[in-house]
């Protein structure tokens, strides 16, 4: 069990890092609380696997310091730190049993074989790895081996947290929830620390209860999915959560008044009142859902024209433009849909402003 | 689905297969023709059946050839496979150092056979080679060294050669193999806290069977045709000491012109290395394999 803290950590793959650009980790200061459930969120190539080689010690970083409930690991290699990580693709001893395999960080530590068998056996059942103890562990489904790989970290008792590096990729969709669902039930055994990375916002958000944003090697942002959702602190995060994205058009602010070409969009008081100090590129940002259509105009709203309309099932995709910008619309399926023309309203609550793509608030 | 009702494609694998018939199926029918046949001279012949199968077999010679076949051909696997393994760990995995070393491994693999047995003879020679010289002037020898003048001599000088010149294909073979492990399994090793051995025994190794089964099968053969390096050092002296199968049937064919016994050799011979591969290819590809999920 352990609260992992990370101290002004930085990294470059490079020897001589020069400008901000040549760092794969930017500056990352944070906590992890024991017991917690994260996931590290993010595209392909923003850091998020350098972070977690970061923690688990296969990396040092260039800059900053690593603790583990306040001890410094940071020169420590991965064999000292009490953690286990699970890779990609499943990664087993392909001439060993399941039993061999699950054992194996065990012998290497000379636990008493008693011992490695009791708890071999343990984790076989939380697991269900039970039936295959003794059969060979490479001739077994993508799941059962990626079970293993979990399972190799779950049985050394002193393990502090587990690491995930987007483990669910090589499975079936239709054993992704099953084996998604084993891992929050593991999680709420044992009370581990799990740090998740993912690309798939659906897997981040079911899975944790902080999700970590990250985008070019920084944390934009932390919080629950419903804060990641609803109050977007960075431009990305507005963008690279929710389907379809956020929608987002330049503006110049007057008074309470965001300009969009022409358009007049009311912002609330208080945004309104940052705004006046506000620096850099401003742009207003609306989700799809929270952008109201009408069929003909009501009180504060814009004309836009409909461009087209997609049906996804439960719910259509409106796109308009309005003043020369696209915009996407979520609508429920049951409410009448505009054709040619649409009346936008943007409802204060939900309008929210971007200088230089981060959120002006408080 | 329907069947065609024309079949002439067919007719296109009829170059494939006309190659193949004249260079594979048409000489080995030529020699399976003279393998039971009495050859006096030319268009003289008489039908002898399996006569030369049962001389050849009954034959000390090519027995005596045949096991000290399968004695060098053991050696060179013993030798080879270990050293090629420990080269290929040692190699440098980035930098400019992997270009070096496969570079310097791919120079003995571009050389002749028989020049490699030029530059080996004179290498050891007792007169003026850097090695025959060199071992001759520590005075440990009771005979002083010449690949001519005993036989352990000469066998020495063959592995030294054989070895000098094929362990770079199993080392290149190898690290092909290691270079392909992906990196998540060192780093698991790591997590789990394996050793340096185990993860040689337990990732290297297993992961590295592919390319080992053909390195085997590779040197394996090859061995077991040696023909060029015995020829140009002593011709399968001194004696008979380093006569193996091919210098044996190469004597018994165009020096002796007993075309029946040799062609029936030849088929015996053929056999035996079939049959090896065969063992080899099913032993290292069930190896370690043990219950099937």
């Amino acid at each position: 069990m352990a609260h992992i803290e990370l101290n002004e950590i930085a990294h470059s793959y490079l020897k001589n890092p020069k400008d901000e650009s040549d760092y794969a980790l930017k500056r990352i200061h944070n906590a992890w609380d024991d017991g917690g459930a994260y996931a590290l969120l993010g595209p392909s190539g923003c850091g998020k696997t350098t972070l977690l080689n970061v923690i688990s010690g296969l990396l040092t970083p260039s800059k900053g310091r690593v603790f583990y409930s306040g001890k410094n690991v940071t020169d420590l290699p991965p064999e000292k730190r009490n953690i286990a990580q699970v890779f990609q693709f499943p990664v087993l001893y392909d001439t060993m049993s399941v039993f061999n395999n699950l054992a194996f960080p065990l012998r290497n530590r000379g636990v008493e074989e008693s011992e490695v068998k009791k708890r071999v056996l343990e984790v076989a059942e939380i697991l269900d790895l039970t039936p295959f103890l003794k059969k060979r562990a490479a001739g077994l489904a993508a799941d059962a081996k990626q079970k293993i790989s979990l399972g190799r970290g779950l049985v050394r008792s002193d393990v502090a947290a587990i690491l995930f590096d987007e483990p669910l990729t090589v499975i079936d969709p239709h054993l992704k929830w099953h084996l998604r669902r084993k891992l929050k039930e593991v999680h709420d055994q044992m009370k581990l620390t799990l740090i998740y990375v993912t690309h798939d916002q659906v897997e981040a958000l079911t899975f944790a209860d902080q999700v970590m944003v990250m985008y070019e090697g920084e944390i934009v942002q932390i919080g629950t999915p419903q804060e990641l959702f609803e109050n977007p602190k960075h431009k990305f995060v507005g963008f690279f959560i929710g389907s379809p994205g956020m929608n987002f058009l330049a503006c110049s602010v007057d008074s309470n008044i965001a300009r969009v070409d022409g358009a007049g969009i009311v912002l609330d008081d208080n945004t309104a009142a940052l705004a006046q100090k506000a620096q850099g590129k401003m742009e207003i940002g609306i989700r799809p859902m929270h952008l109201e259509v009408h069929t003909k105009s009501v009180k504060g709203s814009l004309p836009a024209k409909v461009k087209t309309i997609e049906d996804q099932g439960s719910f259509k995709i409106l796109t308009v433009t309005m003043a020369g910008h696209t915009l996407r619309a979520r609508l429920p399926e049951d409410q009448t849909m505009p054709s040619g023309e649409a009346w936008l309203r943007f409802p204060k609550r939900w309008t929210k402003l971007f200088a230089d793509g981060r959120l002006v608030n408080k | 689905m329907e069947k065609w009702e024309s079949n002439k494609a067919w007719f296109l694998v009829l170059p494939a297969f006309i190659i193949v018939a004249f260079s594979a199926f048409i000489p080995l029918m030529t020699v399976v023709n003279y393998s039971i046949q009495d050859i006096f001279g030319p268009g003289q012949s008489v039908y002898v059946g399996t006569e030369w199968f049962k001389e050849m077999l009954g034959d000390h010679r090519l027995h005596d050839a045949l096991w000290r076949q399968f004695l060098f051909s053991g050696l060179v696997l013993l030798i080879e496979m270990p050293l090629g393994i420990m080269i290929a760990l040692a190699m440098p995995t980035r930098g400019w150092g992997v270009s070096a070393c496969l570079v310097t491994l791919a120079l003995p693999l571009v050389i002749p056979w028989n020049v490699i047995g030029t530059i080996w003879i004179i290498f050891t020679r007792p007169d003026i080679g850097l090695f025959g010289v060199g071992i001759n002037s520590l005075d440990l020898l009771e005979v002083p060294f010449d690949h001519t003048a005993k036989p352990i001599y000469a066998w020495i000088t063959l592995l030294a050669m054989e070895i000098w010149h094929w362990t770079p294909l199993v080392a290149l073979l190898a690290y092909a193999g290691l270079r392909a492990i992906p990196e998540a399994y060192y780093q698991a090793a790591k997590i789990d806290g394996a050793s340096s051995w185990a993860i040689f025994f337990y990732i290297q190794l297993p992961k590295m069977r592919g390319v080992l089964t053909i390195a085997v099968l590779l040197r394996w053969m090859d061995s077991f045709l040696i023909y060029a390096e015995p020829f140009a050092l002593t011709g399968g002296g001194p004696g008979n000491t380093t006569t193996f199968l091919s210098i044996y049937l190469v004597k018994l064919a165009t020096m002796q012109f007993d075309l029946g016994p040799a062609a029936a050799f030849s088929l015996i011979y053929f056999v035996i290395i079939l049959l090896f591969c065969f063992v080899f290819y099913q032993a290292l590809l069930n190896v370690g394999r043990g219950e099937k999920a």
